[in-house]
């Protein structure tokens, strides 16, 4: 057959013109894919040197010290870092539950083309850019928080100190209720895979000795699940550590510490994106990115936890992430 | 055996149930309040001035967020530009050379840990590795940091879209003789289109609502932008700044940037769903 002669000639002339064009593309691939990891380390490398100064000068301390004081040139994390805590304390503590039970909803109660539909609309909610929440925030649910829920809370629980001083709006506890709608969908989403993922055999087993739908999501499908969840409240958790418009907006921005929730506080995000235009003098800058590598240190430790967690939950079922 | 009285455990389940209901509705009024005040605020400062003109001081009518549009837009083509092509040989190199290699492992693990990196670090980190070294605010260093915050995605969707398409797709193509990177590129990618395009948008998206990393970088500017190398403007860090502003006609401004911004990211998403969907039918 002189054709396939043909072919195979061509195809082996070709195969001369780049006789490397093979080693040549996958080289090429693991170059882009190393970018990744090495942009990691730059972050890290970049963030240490450049709060090497404020380090220096202020020591341990600057992780502890309250004062923030652009004037006398003294600065201190801990209301940044208090402030980052608590607003996510807050989103997880409302996220969490909520979550769970979403996802419980969307597997096992709701009939498919319910589920579907709500599901699509809960995950809408994470393609909402974050300075929308902002707005939102700013102008809509903060008023709404100051006129109805923070009286309630008020009035109900002011005993409490968390619950005490005049209903702003503005502040600790809005930052944290808009947090957990933000992390919601993540939590849901991965929840929901969890528990669509948990053997059939299992649940009817339940059902079949006489269960109810929450005595089996509480009792098999969470434990059988219950490294996967782990992980998705943490990717939920590195998400709220690091957000920055939202609470930007509805925080206060102030470095103060209060145990009221209902006053104003800031976050380590939110005085960088504040503050950073203003920051003229080297100790100031620097100090603002110190507080940048404490943020990147805080989400770096939880993705990694998150990542191991999810990565064994999907290696125990032998599916590849 | 004697039986446990059903009554509490099934009131325990229907309070469970109506949570979840409960729950599952506040996400979905939380989705449709936002929206709604969008359109509520944002669709009466939308007209021809808001498109065409030029920023004006405060309380001077007929200024328009028109450089600020084409902003967003040169900064989001810009990092898609730079982010693209290393995120699909990225993903190449994680879905169809590196399935077992330690190598390809750390970089799984390093883009999964990189997308949930907090965007204002990704800005910092810009700042520090541009904006300081060459002295000035720039949409350079804007798009750059976008497509930082992108290239994860795009590398992780191009590999989960490549581990959908069938082996025998390649084993067939590498017996015909065609070596292995037209395999990829000819064969494969086209097998795998809609996903690695449904990856692109979902990376656009994502990318075009970002505000944090812009403040360290583009910064914002109320002109129409001459040189990659300036301050560039765009909607996002002038919603943060008009929103804070005391005046009354630049927070309306920002409310019909908002609305933009949001129904250009939506329509993104669905967009995306409906191409990924209609491979998966």
């Amino acid at each position: 057959m002189p054709q396939a002669k043909e072919i195979a000639f061509l195809a082996a002339a070709r195969r001369n013109i780049w006789p490397n064009a093979d080693a040549i593309f996958k080289w090429l691939t693991v170059a882009a894919a190393v970018v990744v990891p090495v942009i990691i380390v730059a972050i890290f490398w970049e963030l240490l040197s450049l709060s090497w100064p404020a380090l220096q000068k202020f020591g341990w301390r600057f992780f502890i010290t309250e004062v923030w004081n652009p004037v006398t040139q003294q600065f201190g994390a801990a209301s940044s870092i208090y402030g980052t805590v608590m607003s996510t304390l807050i989103a997880m503590v409302l996220a969490v539950p909520m979550s769970i039970v979403i996802a419980l909803f969307l597997v096992e109660l709701a009939p498919p083309w319910v589920s579907k539909i709500v599901g699509n609309l809960i995950e809408l909610l994470a393609a909402i850019p974050s300075i929308i929440y902002g707005m939102w925030g700013l102008f809509v649910f903060a008023p709404f928080m100051a006129r109805y829920v923070q009286p309630f809370l008020g009035e109900y629980f002011g005993f409490l100190p968390l619950f005490a001083g005049p209903p702003m709006g503005i502040g600790m506890l809005t930052a944290g209720v808009i947090l957990a709608f933000m992390i919601l969908p993540f939590i849901t989403a991965i929840c929901r895979d969890v528990f669509a993922l948990v053997p059939a055999v299992l649940k009817e087993s339940g059902y079949g000795v006489g269960a109810t739908t929450w005595e089996v999501t509480y009792k098999i499908t969470l434990p059988y699940g219950i490294v996967g969840v782990l992980g998705g409240i943490f990717m939920g958790l590195g998400r709220a550590l690091g957000e920055t418009m939202a609470v930007t907006f509805v925080i206060g921005n102030t470095h103060k510490i209060s145990l009221s929730l209902f006053a104003p506080g800031n976050s380590i995000a939110s005085s960088l994106a504040n503050e950073f235009a203003e920051a003229t003098e080297i100790i100031y800058l620097s100090s603002l990115i110190a507080l940048g590598l404490v943020l990147f240190l805080f989400t770096f430790l939880v993705q990694v936890i998150s990542q191991i967690m999810l990565r064994r939950l999907y290696r125990g079922w032998s599916i590849k992430i | 055996m004697k039986a446990r009285p059903a009554t509490g455990r099934r009131i325990v389940n229907l309070l469970v149930n109506v949570a979840a209901s409960l729950a599952a509705s506040t996400g979905i009024i939380v989705l449709l309040w936002i929206i709604i005040m969008l359109a509520y605020k944002g669709i009466p400062a939308l007209n021809l001035d808001f498109f065409l003109n030029l920023p004006t001081p405060p309380m001077i009518p007929g200024g328009g967020l028109a450089n600020a549009i084409l902003g967003t837009l040169l900064l989001t083509v810009l990092a898609t530009v730079f982010a693209v092509p290393i995120g699909l040989l990225a993903g190449v190199c994680l879905g169809e050379f590196g399935q077992q290699s330690k190598l390809a492992d750390l970089c799984r693990f390093a883009a999964n840990v990189l997308s949930g990196m907090p965007s204002i670090i990704v800005g910092i980190f810009v700042y520090g590795l541009l904006v300081m070294t060459m002295g000035n605010f720039s949409g350079l260093a804007g798009a750059i940091a976008l497509a930082i915050i992108m290239l994860p995605v795009v590398a992780r969707t191009t590999e989960d879209m490549l581990r959908l398409v069938p082996d025998p797709l390649r084993e067939s193509a590498l017996a015909m003789g065609a070596p292995r990177w037209k395999v990829t590129v000819a064969i494969i990618f086209r097998a795998a289109r809609a996903g690695i395009i449904t990856g692109v948008l979902l990376g656009v998206a994502r990318v075009s609502g970002e505000t944090a990393p812009l403040l360290f970088t583009a910064l914002n500017s109320p002109y129409m932008m001459s040189s990659l190398l300036q301050p560039m403007p765009n909607l996002t860090v002038t919603i943060f700044n008009y929103a804070m502003s005391p005046y009354e006609d630049w927070q309306r401004l920002a409310w019909g940037a908002s609305l933009l911004i949001t129904a250009g990211v939506l329509v993104l998403n669905i967009l995306a769903r409906f191409i990924f969907g209609e491979r998966k039918s």
